[in-house]
Order: structure tokens, then sequence, then C-alpha cells
């Protein structure tokens, strides 16, 4: 299991490669490195929180989980779902283990009079927003805005969940998966940090094709030379609807 | 509030209704399709009888135990039988521990009545000694993967478990029972197989999936006999059925429950 | 089933030195894990074990409701054993008996020392164990197979935890007693422990134990929770593996369909 001793420096080995499977308390290195998501320290020796794949990026020492519930960060973009009403805030389901608070000042341009007007006329039980994470920390329960371009309300299409741990092989380098998708099928595609992604295609059958191509991404999350294999199952399944 | 795992998103609805008006539903189905079904017998060696059957991600387990005791007064010949569900708080985010709920309960009372009005089991052969001691069968049905249909896949399990459920000979010697060796069948005669259906807009889908069940108006459970007798039924769900809706149903009930029990294994012992 | 008559062996252990199942003193019983079975569970895990059925969900961290109930600094960890009244010789009753709830708490106590609580605070982690067939030693094959839902789950963990009954049967120290030895024998020890550090996490004793056997017995235990540790590693590792397995296989298709 410590065969793989990979000697870097004198005093810092690193006990696996990158890519490799590593399990919650696994040994992964000694010495000055940075333990990053997925890892914690104790002394001066780094050891996995997960299972999951070991990643090296210069001396940050991370784990990549399989699985992982959904913690909000300041400026994520999320896909929620609204779970109740009150006069002057929403509550939103993002999948953490915490509800979002939309507060109406948060999504109306100009103040509302909650005597007057019932906001549930713009947002009501149900209804699936994109918004943003303004704040979040041990004392407050996230805190969303929806008042910049691109976040609202949805309308139409269809929500699809993933791991939340693979959302950044489906947005890809830059965007470099999500544009390529985007261009290839010519739908309209959000990608939220807590694992939903919602799709607006001209058909249902190019919003299945999306649902698959997310579960290949979800799939082959490790495997390198992604991009390319998606572009080619998208080019296939879009000869095959064709006919 | 963990009922907000059941507030289905507009979206989702709006996609599953429009699916549903084209004949198609989430997982690829037809709308008369049922998931995949397996069903096991015998896999508790500790009770008497016992089914898992899994149907397309639901999951449960079905048991039986038998005790010797006494009939009621007005069957004095007569065994008895109890059908339990315990919806456990494995089996799904929104299920709690505690005392089974109204669904828990609604659920065992419809296989209940699937099992007692097609007079599935013997009764008069489960009495030992009129009026005094008779065998009592206790079915319990354990959710462990709540996918949706749990009605079905519960129905197909507990009679899976009777089928496959063993119970000694005894002999009355001077007003004492006794327990003999010797392990025989327990007196099955008919076996009930139910078809669950969820109205969704004005369309019938079988078997509905946990997703289509958040979105359903109604629920319609038709349970029949191998005679084509109807022998329990159960609508729920906030929403109506029109006639049409319930005839149809019937219709292919008839032809579902037939396909459902000949997946039912035969002749397996316990243990 | 209760009906079929079991004999109850004059000795525990014969003259060759084996036991009613044919083991050896320091043998464990013959153990099956399976992670990820459950579809609406975040984490899942199976384990046979004897005779022994357990199944293990993990929800969670999720919100905590009544809200009342939730720690500022940390999640609160739940933990729920329960029997199906079909797991044992005579019909169990569904509601739970204090001992289940006793073997809650202790098994709550075994798994948290090894869960970072402090990464989700106030919020819910929930363990829920069903025995579906009871064949000695369940607490320590329901921790075992808990430490495996919890990983499966995704949560942040600074060990799996580890845990076997070593018991004392006709005078002699064995490891992984089964329901006769736990019903005949003379003594019962289930013991759990974070492999890494080999910290202790579950003990418990009943029967009359000298201080000589007791340290047997312990040691006996450390070394039972290395074999299973090691068993729950390759369980966990099939499960990556069988993912990475299914990726493969669709590429494989997707090539032969061009």
């Amino acid at each position: 299991m410590k065969s793989l001793k990979v000697l870097v420096g004198d005093k810092m080995p690193i006990y696996f490669q990158s890519k490799d499977i590593v399990l919650p308390g696994d040994l992964l290195a000694e010495g000055d490195y940075k333990a990053g998501t997925g890892t914690f320290k104790e002394d001066s020796k780094i050891y996995s929180a997960v299972i999951g794949l070991f990643e090296i990026r210069g001396k940050i020492l991370r784990v990549i989980s399989l699985e992982g519930t959904y913690i909000p960060r300041p400026n994520d973009v999320v896909i929620g779902k609204i779970v109740d009403v009150s006069a002057t805030n929403w509550k939103v389901e993002i999948r953490a283990p915490y509800l979002a608070n939309l507060p109406a000042a948060n999504y109306f341009d100009k103040p509302i009079d909650p005597l007057k007007s019932d906001i549930r006329r713009y947002l009501n039980v149900g209804d699936i927003i994109v918004a943003k994470v303004v704040s979040f920390n041990r004392a407050q329960d996230p805190l969303l805005t929806t008042k910049e371009r691109g976040l609202g309300k949805l309308r139409g299409g269809r929500i699809i969940e993933m791991s939340p741990t693979k959302i950044p092989r489906l947005i890809g380098r830059k965007g470099s998966m999500v544009n390529m998708i985007k261009e290839e099928t010519g739908c309209r595609i959000t990608v939220g940090q807590n694992g939903r992604v919602w799709v607006s295609c001209k058909t249902p059958e190019y919003e299945e094709l999306i649902e698959k191509v997310i579960r290949k991404i979800e799939l082959e999350a490790h495997t390198s030379g992604l991009t390319d294999r998606v572009r080619e199952l998208i080019r296939k399944e879009k000869e095959r609807l064709k006919k | 509030m963990q009922k907000i795992h059941k507030i289905a998103s507009e979206i989702e609805k709006d996609s599953i209704i429009s699916l549903a008006e084209k004949g198609k539903r989430l997982d690829g189905r037809g709308l008369e399709d049922f998931r995949e079904v397996t069903i096991e017998a015998g896999v508790i060696e500790k009770a008497e009888g016992s089914a898992y059957v899994t149907l397309g991600d639901t999951k449960i387990m079905a048991g039986v135990k038998l005790e010797i005791g006494e009939p009621f007064p007005d069957t004095p010949d007569k065994g008895v039988f109890t059908v339990n569900a315990e919806f456990v708080p494995l089996a799904s985010p929104v299920f709690e521990p505690g005392p089974p709920d109204e669904d828990a309960i609604e659920l065992a009372r419809v296989i209940d009545r699937g099992i007692r009005e097609s007079e599935a089991i013997d009764l008069e052969k489960l009495c030992i000694i009129p009026g005094e001691k008779v065998w009592i069968a206790f079915i319990d049905i354990y959710i462990l993967d709540h996918a949706g249909n749990l009605f079905d896949a519960s129905t197909l399990g507990s009679i899976t478990a009777l089928l496959n459920t063993k119970m000694p000979e005894v002999k009355v010697e001077n007003g004492e029972v006794k327990i003999l060796d010797k392990l025989v069948s327990f007196p099955i005669r008919k076996i009930p197989v139910s078809v669950t259906f969820a109205k969704i807009n004005d369309k019938l889908v079988v078997d509905p999936c946990i997703e289509e069940e958040h979105v359903m108006n109604a629920r319609l459970t038709i349970t029949m006999d191998e005679n084509d007798n109807i022998v329990a039924m159960q609508k729920g769900g906030a929403g109506t059925l029109k006639t049409e809706d319930i005839y149809k149903a019937i219709e292919i009930a008839k032809v579902k429950t037939k396909e459902l029990r000949e997946k039912i294994p035969r002749g397996v012992s316990n243990g | 089933m209760k009906f079929i008559k079991h004999e109850i062996p004059q000795k525990l252990i014969t003259e060759d030195g084996l036991r009613t199942d044919g083991r050896r003193f320091h043998e464990l019983r013959p153990i099956k894990l399976e992670v990820g079975i459950l579809k609406r569970a975040d984490g899942s895990a199976y384990i046979e074990q004897g005779r022994n059925k357990i199944m293990v969900a993990v929800y969670g961290p999720r919100e905590l409701h009544p809200r009342h109930l939730a720690l500022p600094d940390k999640a609160l960890l739940r933990c729920f054993y329960r029997m199906a009244s079909f797991s044992v010789e005579d019909r169990k009753s569904p509601a739970p008996s204090r001992r289940e709830i006793e073997l809650s708490k202790v098994i709550r106590e075994a798994l948290e020392p090894a869960i970072f609580l402090e990464r989700f605070p106030k919020t819910a982690i929930d363990v829920f164990i069903e025995v579906l067939q009871a064949d000695g030693g369940t607490r320590c094959a329901s921790i075992t197979s808990a430490a495996l839902a919890l990983a499966d789950a995704g949560i942040p963990m600074r060990d799996l935890v580890s845990a076997v009954a070593v018991g004392k049967v006709d005078g002699h120290i064995v490891l992984d007693i089964n329901d006769l030895e736990d019903k005949y024998g003379e003594g019962d020890m289930p013991t759990a422990m974070m492999p890494r550090k080999k910290e202790v996490t579950l003990i418990q004793l009943d029967g009359q134990w000298s201080i000589e056997e007791f340290k047997q017995g312990f040691e006996l235990a450390l070394k039972g929770c290395e074999q299973i540790y090691q068993l729950q590693r390759e369980a966990l590792k099939k499960r990556y593996i069988e993912i990475r397995e299914q990726a493969a296989k669709e590429m494989g298709e997707n090539a032969e369909n061009t």
C-alpha cells in the first residue's frame, strides 16, 4: 500500500501518486505541504479525510471526493428551489445542509412595501431560481441575491442533478467543457456550483442528450481527454437524432 | 420540515407533464411499463418466510413470523394474520424514526385487504384447537429504499414471503399442542397481485417512480387474483379520477397482474 | 426459523479445538461488505458477517429539525440501531427496546471520534442501521458497516472505524463470536477502534474475565479489527473501481457504436 514512496527533497515524502484512490485516514505525505480540500493535517503529516482521487498541486495536496454535500461559498452561482415565502423573504433549498435566504431587497431593484404587494406573485414555492451566494458563515445561513445579469427565475427546460464534487469537470478549464456543449447542441445551460444544472433545448430529445453527456462526465471525471470524447458523443447522438 | 423534499419544482412538474402528454417518461419507459422487477424468496433464514423485492430503485424486505395464539371469538376455527409496514428512515430523506404514520398504516391495510379479500390464506388450516389455539402469522414489510410505488413492491413481497413460509406440523395430546419436526407449506390458495397507477394531468402512468409520485394528482392501486377478480382497490392523493380512468386502469391491471404473477418464485424453501 | 430444533451443543468447543461453526479460536466468520447499495441515502453499506445481514444508510450533513437541537459549533450525530421484527427467532416488536436504545448510543459514540463534525455546524448527520437478520455481534458489524456508509456519503473522517466482538467460550478466548457462543458462552467483549492509531472507540464487556483473560481478549480484538479494516478498505476501493469500470465499459460501447 505504501510501496509508491516518492521522495520529494529529503524529508518530504509523498506516499501516493496523483489520481491514486485514497481512503479516509491514509497518510498522504509528510513535511511542509498544505492540506487542501478532502485532507487534514496532524503534526506535520497530511492524511486523506475522504475516499477519492489524490491530487498534487505544487505544495497543495487535495483529495477529490467521489460524493459530498455542497457547502456554500461566497460568489458561488447556485440553482435553488423556493420552499417557503414570508412577507419579505424567500427560503431557498440549495442542496446544502442549510436553507438559504433570499430577502426581497436582494430580488427587487426598488424597495417594495410588504403590506401592499405579495412577493409570492414574483416567486412562489416550487419555483427554480439561479442566484449568487452573497455570504455564508457559521453565524448566518447562506444569503443569496439575484440582482445580477443572468440571475433570477428559470422557466421551462429541465433540471439535472450531479455530484457537486464533479461540477468543476462539467465547467472545464475556463468554461471549455460547458461552452463546447453549448456550441455543439445550441442548448441554453446554466451550471450551479451546488450540483444542479438547468438545460433548455429546442426539443426534449436534446435535453435527454445533455443528461447523457452529464452522466458521462460524472462517470469519467477522473479521465483525461474527456472534452474530445464528450464532443464525439454529442456528434454521434446528433446524427442519431437526425434520422 | 423534511417535507421540502416533497415539494416538486415547477420545472420538474412541467417536464414530467409534457413528457406524459407525448406518451413518454423521465426514465424512458412507456406509460404502461413497469420498471425492472426482481423477487428473491427465502433470504432471511430466521424468518418462517421472507422475500426481497426490487422494483427499479425501490427495495423492500417482507418477512413472516408464526406464533401460536388464540383465535378471535367470532372466528374460533380460523387462524389469524396481520400485516405491518415499517417506513424505516434508512429508506428516504422524508421518513422519520417512530411508530408507523398514516402512510405506513394505509400501505399495510391495502396489502392486508388484498390478501384477506382474495382469501389467499386458507385460515381454517391454521386452526389447531377450535376456540383455543390457532396459528398467528405476522407479515412485516420493511421499506429499505423508497424510489416510488411501495404498494406493488410490498404486495409482491408479502405474497412471496407467504408462499415461501414453512410451518411445523402439530398434534394435540390431552389438550396440549405438540410441535413436530416435520415442516409443511403455509396454506396459500390464491396469489393476489396489485398494479398502481399515478394520474399525471390527464394521463395514467403505471408503476410511478418517486419523481412522478411527487407531481401526481392522484394514485390508484388495483389488486386482482388469478381469476381477474378485483380484491382490493385504493385511491390516494388529493386529486380526482374519472370513470374512464378507473375502467382503463382495470383493463391494464388485468394484463399487468398476470405478468407480475409470473415473476413470483414458487416452491423455494426458506433457509 | 424457530421451529427447526437447534441442538444446543454440550460443548461449544470440540476436543480438536473447533468451534460450533468449524472455526478456529482466532478466525473471523466469512464477511461480505458492499458499499453504495441504496439509491435514496447519501451513503450506504451492507454487511453479512456469518448470518448477520445488516443495512446502513447515512443522511447528511443535512438541515436539523427541530432547530433548537442544533449545535452551534458542530454537526449533531444521530444513530438509530433497529432490529427487523423477523431478524430473530421470536418475533421482535418493531417498537425500540431498551437494548436498541443503548446500542444506538454506544454505536454513535464509537463512530463520533472519527468524524470531522466541526466542519458542519448546526447540521445533522444521521446513521440508520437496520438489522435484517441477527447472528451475534450485530453492534460490531453495524459499526464496521456504518463507517463505510459514512465514507460513501463523502463525510470527512480522520479514519475508518473497525469493530469485532471477542468472547470467552468454554474457557477459551475466541474471536468474532456467533449467536450460539453469545447465548451459551461465558463472556462477550465488543470492541471498536480507529485502526490508524489503534484508538479504542467502543469497549463493552459482560461475563467474568480474569485480568489476564481480558488482556488476551483485548489483544485478540485489536488483531481482529485490523483484519476487518483490510476488508473495509477493499470494499471501499471496489466501489470506486466499479464506478471506473462502468465508465470504461460505456466508453467501450461508444467506441463500438462508431
